[in-house]
């Protein structure tokens, strides 16, 4: 599904502060994976992540989505495959824009945005059945903006949004950090729905262990810009929390 | 002219401007100054037209492709070159000061003797009323036009590129395209009021744009105070507040020159009022800590 062959990411080259993100990453993660990725501060993690999903292109090497080289693809034009949920809830939604708006463009991620009113009664029902499964009572408020929502909920409707358009990797950056732990709870337990339901391939990065050692099916840790651990599927069950800890020790 | 009628026909003239400036300022956050160099643009070859003989439905379409053109130059400034936008705006805005000359080929042109939109058609038999009646219809669909643009899923994109970026991208909009489609629309709307203005005082002249911009400005700050504070999020809402902040602009400004006051001061007049209203809300918050 995603193939990364020996991409380098070097920021502020020739300069005093140049930083070598990524030094040599091959990864290949397959159809339905749920891919975690841990390491500290600056292992590259989140440089990874910003990598897939076309915020900014490797200095060298390549990144394949499903067969299509899209190394030089723009993150806009890598839509069609691609959805996000952002560290920060500010970033995955539009604040001033309704609930309702906010699906409507999620719902036509991969399409064209055209000059016809897309938003219908039937669209509405649609959206606040989705919403529903939320269990949050956030139906009743499709009308709201989305700002006056807490960063909780925000997530959660970025998952939900996520979902509304053909979506084939979802990639989750650190998406509970700044949630309080119910909130984070009930962020990765839809996480993990969504996931399992839309048999998704799914990438998070994460600093929190415990959600590291619950969810995924593959697990790798970075550290200098270079993939040091990988536990598949196989060996992920064996795997005991206190290992995790151990990596970091 | 009557005093009420005539401020308001002002007002409503300029009320596709203020509709430009809302798009660029409060949609996509741009604060765009191609402003004053488009809507001399759309003034001067409104007149240039005219005295070629051109037929309305020609010009019409020429001045708003005029404006979208120096919206799309500061876009591209703005977007692909990663220049300011204010910056980018004021390049154009500059170099538009002698395209217009350029065009004019002197700095004024009176077009009285031409046919103009205010005497092709006629809704009442007092010219003043008819007058008023013309800039009301242009008002009220180009709000429609645009109030049905924001609502569409391309309005939605564009609303959502200046609020939330990486959302935005994340849901496969091109935001460079998506500002740039904007600022077009934005100064093809400001060109558009250049147009009315100069068919309604009968002449087009190379200074009329100056300082415009801060006209626009007030008219949606205006507009924002109500939006604030009737806590509206309605597109249609949101509109009507913006035409009637134009109004209520020009009604001040008419009102203040009323008392006696020396126009030569008119701009000074308009930028303290403009500083008035944008300052009020922040000095009445800061009284109430």
């Amino acid at each position: 599904m995603i193939r990364i062959s020996n991409v380098h990411k070097v920021f502020n080259r020739g300069q005093a502060n140049e930083v070598n993100a990524l030094d040599g990453v091959d990864l290949e993660i397959k159809a339905g994976e749920f891919l975690v990725i841990v390491g500290s501060n600056g292992s590259g993690k989140t440089t990874l992540l910003n990598l897939v999903a076309g915020s900014f292109f490797p200095t060298s090497g390549t990144i394949g989505i499903n067969g299509t080289d899209v190394t030089k693809l723009p993150d806009y034009r890598r839509s069609e495959w691609i959805a996000r949920v952002f560290q920060n809830p500010l970033s995955g939604t539009a604040p001033d824009l309704s609930i309702l708006d906010n699906f409507r463009l999620a719902a036509i991620r991969s399409k064209p945005k055209g000059l016809s009113i897309g938003i219908s009664e039937s669209f509405k029902t649609q959206v606040r059945e989705k919403i529903a499964t939320l269990g949050m009572g956030l139906e009743k408020k499709i009308e709201q903006p989305m700002g006056t929502l807490s960063g909780g909920q925000r997530q959660a409707l970025t998952l939900l949004m996520s979902v509304m358009d053909t979506c084939q990797v979802l990639l989750l950056d650190e998406p509970t950090a700044a949630l309080d732990p119910r909130s984070a709870n009930i962020v990765m337990q839809t996480a993990d729905k969504l996931i399992k339901e839309f048999g998704l391939t799914a990438i998070l990065v994460t600093h929190n262990l415990k959600d590291a050692f619950i969810y995924g099916d593959r697990i790798i840790q970075m550290a200098g810009g270079k993939v040091v651990r990988d536990i598949g599927e196989k060996n992920k069950p064996s795997l005991k929390q206190n290992d995790l800890f151990d990596w970091f020790a | 002219m009557d005093f009420y009628i005539s401020t308001l026909v002002q007002g409503l003239c300029l009320s596709a401007i203020a509709l430009g400036i809302f798009i660029s300022m409060k949609i996509f956050n741009i604060p765009d100054i191609t402003t004053d160099g488009s809507y001399t643009l759309g003034g001067v070859v409104t007149a240039k037209l005219l005295v070629l003989h051109q037929p309305l439905f020609v010009v019409l379409p020429v001045v708003a492709a005029g404006g979208a053109l120096a919206g799309t130059a500061t876009g591209l400034i703005h977007t692909k070159l990663k220049i300011n936008a204010l910056l980018a705006g004021i390049l154009v805005m500059t170099a538009l000061y002698s395209v217009n000359l350029e065009i004019m080929g002197r700095s004024n042109i009176p077009i009285g003797n031409f046919p103009s939109i205010f005497n092709m058609v006629n809704f009442s038999l007092d010219p003043d009323r008819n007058t008023f009646w013309i800039v009301l219809i242009f008002a009220v669909v180009t709000t429609l036009i645009i109030g049905y643009l924001l609502k569409t899923d391309f309005g939605i994109a564009m609303r959502a590129t200046g609020n939330s970026e990486s959302m935005v991208r994340a849901q496969g909009v091109d935001t460079d395209r998506m500002k740039i489609v904007g600022l077009a629309l934005a100064n093809a709307l400001t060109a558009l009021s250049g147009f009315l203005v100069t068919e309604n005082q009968s002449y087009a002249d190379i200074s009329m744009g100056i300082g415009i911009v801060i006209t626009g400005l007030g008219a949606v700050i205006i507009a924002e105070t109500f939006i604030n504070w009737f806590r509206t999020t309605s597109v249609w809402f949101s509109l009507v507040l913006v035409l009637s902040g134009a109004i209520i602009f020009k009604f001040v400004i008419a009102l203040i020159l009323g008392l006696g006051i020396d126009p030569t001061l008119l701009k000074l007049i308009t930028a303290v009022f403009v500083l008035l209203i944008v300052s009020l809300p922040r000095l009445s918050f800061k009284s109430s800590l």
